[in-house]
């Protein structure tokens, strides 16, 4: 990862940190929302949206472009962030989130929303369409590559065990997975609510290439999507480890904030916490 | 069917499986997905055809429609096909979410709709797909009533931008309707003309109106027979006239009475020209083993089931 400048990572750290700062004014606005699963995946979401993704906001239905498919819709307010930061729509429409008449819905939907690539809500279904769009990629020998990004709350999903089989089964190696495993689902611990472990070594028996990583260190997660994409005959999962709640100290770890706004003196305290990393 | 009706006994599933593959010709952006089910609903046909263009995905339907979600939010037309009940209900989440509310163009074709799957019973007998599917909104669905409206189905449900679903008979059914005839999406068919009394069938059900028509013009009844094989978007029209013109309706169909074309139909009527109405169909039961004919006689789905209901309505003038 030589070619990796520091100063690539330093823009990175510092494109987060906005997207972190929308998602605590998006939810804080609308006193709902789902920051704690937004904040865990914001580095993952800026590696790929300002480093990875092949697409143009000018043309955000370029037949061409990659993929980018979030099947943890809940963690939308962090979507929308970077799409709006990358100029798929006006950075003031954030604060349309939630509301009535907005583009911006509580969960993703499909066509009204520039850049958004799938609706997702009820959890499970975003691998599975992914494996979808990599077929007729396939069919279509197409360049374009899919991203899907799952919550490790999702593995719970019977839906996503179908899903990696057919993966493999395709040998997709134009898909990659990656499982924002922030440890916490709704009602508590993944681990207490519905243990995962060993993780990895279900996925490796299910056939895929599975690397694991610090979801908040840019440099791994650059490194592991380029060793995804040169991976062939299989599809590729990246395990990122991640902190719920990451970048604001009140809230990492903590199961609370999974659906729950901050209130405004925590608001407050949040955005100061986050704009000394500006 | 007895044996005494005059129309050759044909599968729809082999009309659909040809009508796929002569699709398939015609637009290369056709692909088929399938859940274990491909040899018997007939959409083995088309991976003989064009074997990189159907997809096998094992016995993981929720799997099975969101990959076609995902081949459709690509550009391709999708035809994803199984038996009804795992088509449509273990399905229904990821229909509505991946499926409809993203208006991707999914066509979810299913076979073994209704009692005559016959001896599989009622865990393979689906009698409440119409309802979940007309209660989806931007949902097209479709009932053809024979073989040659199932190959019309598949066209039409092609040049349809968004999603479809059509149910059709395991078991062979009356060609009742050929390849010539007209067809159009949201349009019913007045197969029959009549000016007593209006009988509005779908499916296999549509030839036992036909046959009630004829057991009824011996009695000196006029009975209309209506086909309607589009049941969502629902033909206003077609129905309100016959309502207004023959006074008096019966509805026939080869699923539960709660939520399927007796009650779209029951809707529509008492929303405007009000009359007297009954409806032929399930009774909100499941099934059980059987001979198709059988089963359709026990949970009175009959010609002579529907002649006693139009005898009732009329009766209700």
């Amino acid at each position: 990862m030589g070619e990796i400048s520091e100063e690539t990572i330093a823009n990175l750290k510092k494109q987060a940190t906005i997207l972190r700062r929308h998602v605590l004014r998006m939810t804080h606005n609308v006193q709902s929302g789902h920051p704690g699963g937004s904040l865990s995946c914001a580095d993952i979401v800026t590696a790929l949206y300002f480093h990875i993704l092949r697409v143009d906001p000018q043309h955000p239905r370029s037949p061409d472009r990659d993929r980018f498919v979030m099947s943890k819709g809940h963690a939308c307010p962090v979507w929308y962030a970077a799409l709006a930061e990358r100029g798929f729509f006006p950075v003031d429409e954030l604060l349309t989130f939630r509301k009535i008449d907005s583009r911006l819905q509580g969960h993703p939907e499909l066509g009204t929303t520039p850049g958004i690539e799938n609706a997702a809500g009820a959890e499970g279904q975003g691998l599975s369409f992914s494996v979808g769009l990599a077929l007729a990629a396939r069919l279509d020998h197409a360049p374009w590559r899919v991203y899907c990004l799952m919550g490790d709350g999702e593995q719970d999903v019977g839906q996503t065990w179908e899903a990696a089989m057919a993966a493999a089964k395709y040998g997709l190696d134009n898909l990659t997975a990656i499982i924002d495993r922030n440890g916490i689902q709704q009602e508590g611990r993944t681990e207490d609510v519905m243990p995962l472990e060993p993780l990895a070594e279900k996925w490796e028996a299910f056939n895929w290439h599975v690397l694991n990583i610090d979801g908040h260190d840019f440099r791994q997660i650059l490194s592991a999507i380029e060793e995804a994409q040169r991976t062939k005959g299989r599809p590729t999962v990246i395990i990122a480890r991640t902190v719920k709640g990451k970048g604001v100290s009140f809230m990492e770890n903590k199961i609370k904030y999974h659906g729950a706004a901050t209130s405004d003196e925590e608001l407050r305290q949040a955005l100061a916490e986050l704009e000394v990393r500006l | 069917m007895t044996a005494a009706t005059p129309w050759k006994l044909e599968s729809q599933r082999g009309y659909f499986g040809k009508a796929l593959v002569d699709l398939g010709k015609r637009d290369p952006d056709v692909v088929v997905v399938g859940a274990d089910t491909t040899e018997s609903i007939k959409t083995i046909d088309f991976g003989k055809a064009f074997p990189e263009r159907l997809f096998q995905l094992g016995i993981a339907e929720p799997n099975m429609v969101s990959v076609a979600a995902g081949l459709a939010a690509a550009g391709k037309t999708v035809f994803a096909s199984t038996y009804s009940v795992f088509g449509s209900a273990h399905t229904y989440n990821i229909i509505r979410q991946n499926v409809a509310y993203t208006n991707l163009p999914v066509k979810i074709f299913c076979s073994h709709a209704g009692l005559s799957v016959g001896p599989d019973g009622a865990t393979h007998q689906m009698n409440e797909d119409i309802g979940l599917m007309r209660g989806i909104p931007r949902m097209t669905v479709l009932v053809p009533a024979d073989g040659p409206e199932t190959a019309k189905c598949v066209d039409a449900a092609a040049e349809i931008a968004g999603p479809v679903y059509c149910r059709f008979s395991r078991t062979n059914v009356p060609t009742i309707t050929s390849l010539d005839d007209g067809f159009e999406v949201g349009r019913a068919r007045v197969m029959r003309d009549g000016s007593d009394v209006t009988l509005v069938g779908c499916g296999l059900m549509v030839a036992r109106c036909l046959e009630a028509a004829e057991a009824l013009r011996a009695q000196g009844v006029s009975a209309r027979v209506v086909n309607l094989s589009t049941v969502k978007p629902f033909d206003v029209s077609t129905i309100d006239k016959a309502a207004r013109e023959t006074g008096a309706i019966v509805t026939a169909e080869e699923h539960s009475v709660v939520h399927g074309i007796g009650a779209a139909v029951a809707s529509c009527v008492a929303q405007n020209t009000f009359v007297p109405l009954a409806m032929v169909g399930v009774q909100d039961v499941f099934g059980e083993s059987g001979e198709a004919d059988e089963l359709l006689r026990k949970y009175g789905l009959t010609a002579e089931k529907i002649s006693e209901a139009a005898r009732r309505v009329i009766a209700r003038k």
